[in-house]
């Protein structure tokens, strides 16, 4: 749990940022809460001989509400947590970060960095593809916009060029009931599956509904097909089956020591329907 | 004069005695940041240690080329095996008879085994170093199984002669360690047979780690102009880690110092000596510097003692009343790549004999049979007194099976069948004598605390629920009564490597009054410095803010075998009094001449010694503190001193009863814990806020136990859980709340009457959670699975049980 030597960069633009990115290629690595990089320097997994440090960098900061919602990069869970505009505008974050870690993490996890890791493990991912957000990374053209649902390839791998950085995420102020629902085996840990619903109603019926899934593929999940299962429907208990089915043909969990794959998907079962009952209630 | 004397129960208040929750002194220090542990210790020139370890669990050594590591600037020396041969420290002693080797001599046993060590000016070169370092390895298969390892062609001990024995007697099996017998296996399988009743069950404690918060760790100092070892570190038994430093290194012992200073939690953990120590020794005395190992989580995880690991078959059998007639139990335990448990010699499966658990068991037999595998060695005591865990898990488990062999209520079956109040001292069929107890009362104010006859029936209505498809949780009810066996021990029957397992106490008393008390034990966070004060307040009449204690430095404590096994307060504890004891002779006696009346014509009275009959006539302790300094008393040495060393003459054993109530959601596999009550019965209590957070600790270790925390390998002999995303250690939220409660049954041979707690909670708290869990599928056919009950092993059983419809 030693790391290697590394040299520090602490840029305060981006411009700078960018320029290191360019000069040093794959020897360097942006770092925001560093909750995940920290560790796989310290086990020597990754080896980063210049890290460059985003913390000092004020145009990664700051939320912006309304019926458009722009979430600065270097935005921690933390301030998510505390921020009460965005909690009655997209109440589905807070309730995602709260099952983020622990308090000490959250302090130092960052939305960007959770969402540019492409880790499957990470909770925001899925939460994007619920939300349909839009990633916006600056690189040396300047800026460009790219889908959440476009963005991941396979577990790491990303839309993402190495010499770009996660600047914002923004997504539409949410209208409805939501809901993310995690099952996990203890603060901190990883989910054994997780669910993130978001829908809205027109008298009994459903109007809208996004599902996405967490951790329960190499990539986080959204179930466009399991949504549409819903649409339309006055989500019976019926209505719920057809979508968790279409759920669990999306998915493809692993095994690890959170469980043999039948039991993950059983498990993502039960998070999904409870998600959308939660979330319907809401609605 | 004197008639300002406060009353007696006011000055006996004042000394905060036995019996006070006096707040720990302790915790000013490590509650401001201001503890000194190992790691904190920093020496001028001081290098730092790391090593080279094997990522694969069987394999042989090819090559091992240092020539890049040493090329690195600041790397001072890379020690192999062959470096420390020819000193003969290449292999080591182990606590248990066995060797095991320091560094890898020809092939590795375990995954993370060390190989090489590299020492260099600091922790980032030394890391740097480690990297550097080439191994060659050929893979050998992996036994990871000890079933399979009995019946392999592997040889995985090729340094021992298969032919030859062991430490503990004849070996079956190359990969056989050793078989030990107690009790009578015909007569008990006579009873088997005829009883009217017979259960059988396979019960498996996992192999898990006690994990504390601060890992193992030393700094060698060898000053190369006095000829002086300086040896700080986390040791449990710093006077027995003296002596073998001394044995294996030739260095005479009164040339080795070994400090340990704060420790963040043992469990066990930081009992036997590690390949760490002996290289940092080496690379010291080679060096003339000071050198600095640490380990660091993972290191811990996957390399320094685990614990448990124990397959126990059992048979219990009853009459159709439900009376126990026998008890069988083969265990086979695996013990990894080297024997290193932690047991005293002659206990090579440690006290699981005391697997009768409370129960009046007329005949019963033990046999267990020690394996080899390609896992990590150790085999420690994980918060309990030399595998009492795993005998109170499988007695529990085995009356749990026994109850539902029988259909009757498993709380009644454990009354029917427990030592009775009048059977004490009590000799159990596999031979100890337990000193007292009184099951029956803490049984029945147990089962009344919790309202135990509404919750059967309100877990029958939940049945009912769940099958007309109204619920979709489980309730559990979990029962434990336990009864422990801490406090080794008669030096008759107890020593590791020869040292009989006695402990001390040395106390000075100053002039004007307060006191310095030395013991050969060692805090790891038990809060001696707080409680050995309350037990000589008590005795010799000085309050205990006035009495430092003072452990872990060999130069100037009394030698003693350490803390572990619940053995402070009933050795070193009983030691303090006796101590104490001595003092307070000697100060009657200054008394008397002091009030000029004969020795026999005062008595001691909490503080003072009083003229029988005139207690206005008296002299506080103060006063006889100063007067043995400053008066010529004829026929009595000046000074107030004492020291005792303990034999104790009998173990001690405490015993509980725990109940968990517990719900069970079967989709996702969790679990909520609605109650947890705990009745300790330890005998004389010193400090009940003590005791009380030693309940919770243990509790939560045994929650984290029976609930998710396992070290787990692969087929190929991969540590599974080698970090603290995997190894499962319990937060506040995971946590329940535990109510606590007491009886009170002394010991009738210890001088307080004091038994030992710290271990209690994890011994009685595993099979409280693990019941509970079994008790929730009874009604569904569940009769045993092996823990840890994480959620999907939680969830599989349901679903084996066909609760997913």
């Amino acid at each position: 749990m030693i790391p290697a030597a590394f040299d520090y960069h602490r840029p305060t633009d981006l411009n700078s940022v960018i320029s290191l990115l360019q000069e040093h290629g794959d020897d360097a690595r942006v770092i925001a809460g560093g909750h995940s990089l920290i560790p796989l320097m310290k086990l020597r997994m990754a080896e980063v001989p210049h890290l460059i440090d985003l913390q000092s960098i004020d145009a990664l900061t700051g939320i912006e509400t309304g019926s458009k919602i722009r979430i600065g990069a270097m935005t921690t869970q933390s301030d998510i947590i505390n921020n009460t505009s965005l909690a009655s505008s997209a109440p589905i974050l807070k309730e995602a970060s709260l099952q983020i870690a622990d308090p000490q993490i959250r302090y130092m996890g960052t939305v960007g960095g959770n969402v540019a890791n492409g880790d499957p493990g990470n909770d925001m991912p899925g939460l994007m593809q619920c939300l349909d957000a839009t990633y916006i990374l600056c690189g040396p053209e300047g800026e460009r916009e790219v889908k959440a649902r476009d963005f991941y390839h396979a577990a790491y791998m990303t839309e993402r060029e190495d010499d770009e950085v996660m600047v914002a995420v923004t997504f539409d102020a949410i209208k409805g009931g939501y809901a993310y629902v995690k099952q996990k085996r203890k603060i901190g840990d990883y989910a054994t599956a997780a669910a993130a619903v978001i829908m809205s109603k027109d008298g009994s019926t459903c109007k809208e509904a996004s599902i996405a899934m967490t951790n329960l593929s190499d990539t986080p999940i959204f179930c466009g097909a399991a949504s549409d299962c819903l649409i339309g429907t006055s989500v019976s208990a019926e209505d719920i089956k057809n979508a968790v089915a279409s759920m669990i043909d999306a998915i493809d969990p692993a095994e690890d020591n959170r469980g043999p794959v039948e039991f993950k998907k059983h498990a993502a079962a039960v998070v999904l329907s409870r998600a959308i009952e939660r979330a319907w209630q809401r609605a | 004069m004197n008639d300002m004397t406060p009353d007696r129960n006011e000055r006996k208040a004042n000394l905060k005695g036995l019996g006070s929750s006096r707040k720990r002194v302790e915790d000013l220090r490590f509650t401001q940041g201001k503890g000194n542990y190992v790691d904190d210790i920093k020496l001028e020139g001081m290098l730092h240690g790391d090593f080279v370890r094997s990522p694969y669990a069987h394999a042989r050594i090819k090559s091992i080329n240092t020539d890049a590591a040493m090329a690195l600037d600041g790397v001072l020396a890379v020690l192999t095996a062959k470096d420390l041969e020819p000193l003969g420290l290449h292999w080591m002693p182990t606590l248990a008879g066995d060797k095991q080797m320091v560094l890898a001599d020809g092939k590795v046993l375990f995954q993370g085994q060390e190989v090489a060590y590299v020492v260099a000016k600091d922790r980032y070169i030394a890391a740097d170093g480690a990297e550097l370092v080439e191994v060659e390895y050929e893979e050998l298969p992996v036994l990871v199984d000890p079933f399979e390892a009995l019946k392999s062609d592997v040889v995985l001990r090729e340094d021992l002669d298969p032919k030859a024995d062991g430490a503990h007697g004849p070996r079956k099996h190359p990969n056989h360690i050793f078989t030990w017998e107690v009790g009578e296996k015909e007569a008990t399988e006579e009873v088997l047979d005829a009883s009217d009743v017979v259960a059988e069950e396979m019960v498996y404690y996992h192999r898990t780690h006690p994990c504390p918060l601060e890992t193992c760790g030393c700094v060698a100092s060898m000053d190369k102009v006095n000829g002086k070892l300086t040896l700080y570190g986390t040791f449990q038994a710093p006077h027995a880690i003296r002596t073998v430093v001394s044995l294996i290194s030739g260095l005479e012992e009164h040339n080795i110092r070994v400090i340990s200073p704060d420790i963040g939690g043992g469990f066990g953990n930081k009992v036997g000596a590690y390949p760490g120590y002996v290289c940092s020794v080496v690379a010291s005395i080679v060096t003339g510097l000071p050198v600095k190992w640490v380990e660091d989580r993972m290191e811990n995880l996957m390399t320094t003692a685990f614990a448990r690991d124990y397959w126990m078959k059992g048979k219990i059998s009853a009459t159709k009343e439900g009376k126990i007639t026998g008890l069988w139990c083969h265990t086979t335990a695996d013990h990894g790549g080297f024997d290193a448990c932690a047991d005293p010699t002659k206990f090579p499966a440690g006290f699981m004999n005391i697997c009768t658990g409370s129960y009046d068991i007329p005949t019963a037999y033990l046999a267990v049979d020690g394996v080899y595998t390609n896992k990590a060695p150790g085999g420690v005591a994980y918060r309990c007194s030399f595998r009492v865990t795993e005998a109170a898990y499988f007695i529990e488990r085995m009356i749990e099976v026994l109850a539902i062999e029988l259909n009757m209520d498993a709380a009644e079956l454990r009354r029917i069948n427990f030592i009775k109040q009048d059977q004490f001292p009590y000799t159990s069929a596999l031979g100890w004598e337990y000193d007292s107890g009184d099951y029956h009362t803490a049984w029945d104010k147990a089962l009344k605390a919790v309202g135990y006859d509404d919750l059967r029936k309100e877990q029958a209505q939940r049945v009912e629920d769940f099958k007309a498809g109204k619920t979709r949780k489980l309730l559990g009810i979990g029962l434990t009564h336990f009864t422990e066996i801490v406090g080794a021990g008669p030096v008759k029957n107890c020593d590791i490597l020869g040292l009989g397992m006695f402990d001390s106490c040395e106390i000075r008393i100053h002039p004007t009054g307060s006191a310095i008390a030395r013991l050969g034990t060692i805090s790891q966070g038990q809060g001696h410095a707080t409680t050995f004060a309350q037990i000589l307040a008590s005795e010799i009449g000085l309050p205990a803010d006035s009495i430092t204690i003072e452990e872990g430095d060999t130069d100037t404590a009394p030698y003693g075998l350490g803390t572990y096994g619940s053995r402070s307060t009933p050795v070193a504890g009983a030691a303090t009094a006796m101590a104490g004891r001595k003092i307070r002779a000697k100060a009657q006696m200054i008394a008397a001449y002091m009030l000029e009346v004969h020795d026999d014509d005062v008595e001691f009275d909490v503080d003072r010694f009083v003229v029988k009959g005139a207690p206005e006539r008296f002299k506080t302790m103060k006063e006889i503190a100063f007067a043995a300094y400053n008066q010529a008393v004829p026929g009595i040495e000046p000074g107030l001193e004492a020291v005792s060393y303990y034999d104790p003459p009998n173990m001690t054993y405490p015993f509980g009863a725990y109940i968990c109530v517990m719900e069970i959601d079967v989709d996702t596999g969790e679990h909520e814990i609605r109650q947890f009550y705990a009745l300790d019965d330890c005998g004389t209590r010193i400090n009940p806020m003590i005791i009380e957070g030693q309940v919770h600790g243990g509790l939560t270790e045994a929650l984290s136990i029976a609930m998710g925390q396992e070290i787990a390998y692969d087929n190929m002999g991969n540590v599974k859980t080698g970090t603290l995303m995997d190894f499962f250690l319990p937060t506040a939220w995971e946590t329940p709340n535990y109510t606590t409660d007491h009886t009170t049954t002394p010991s009738p041979h210890h001088p307080i009457g004091a038994k030992g707690v710290g271990e209690s909670p994890n011994v009685g708290g595993v099979p409280a959670f693990s019941n509970a869990v079994h008790d929730a599928f009874k009604a569904f056919g569940l009769r045993q699975v092996h823990m840890p009950h994480d959620h999907w092993r939680i969830w599989k059983t349901a679903n084996d049980l066909g609760l997913h419809g």
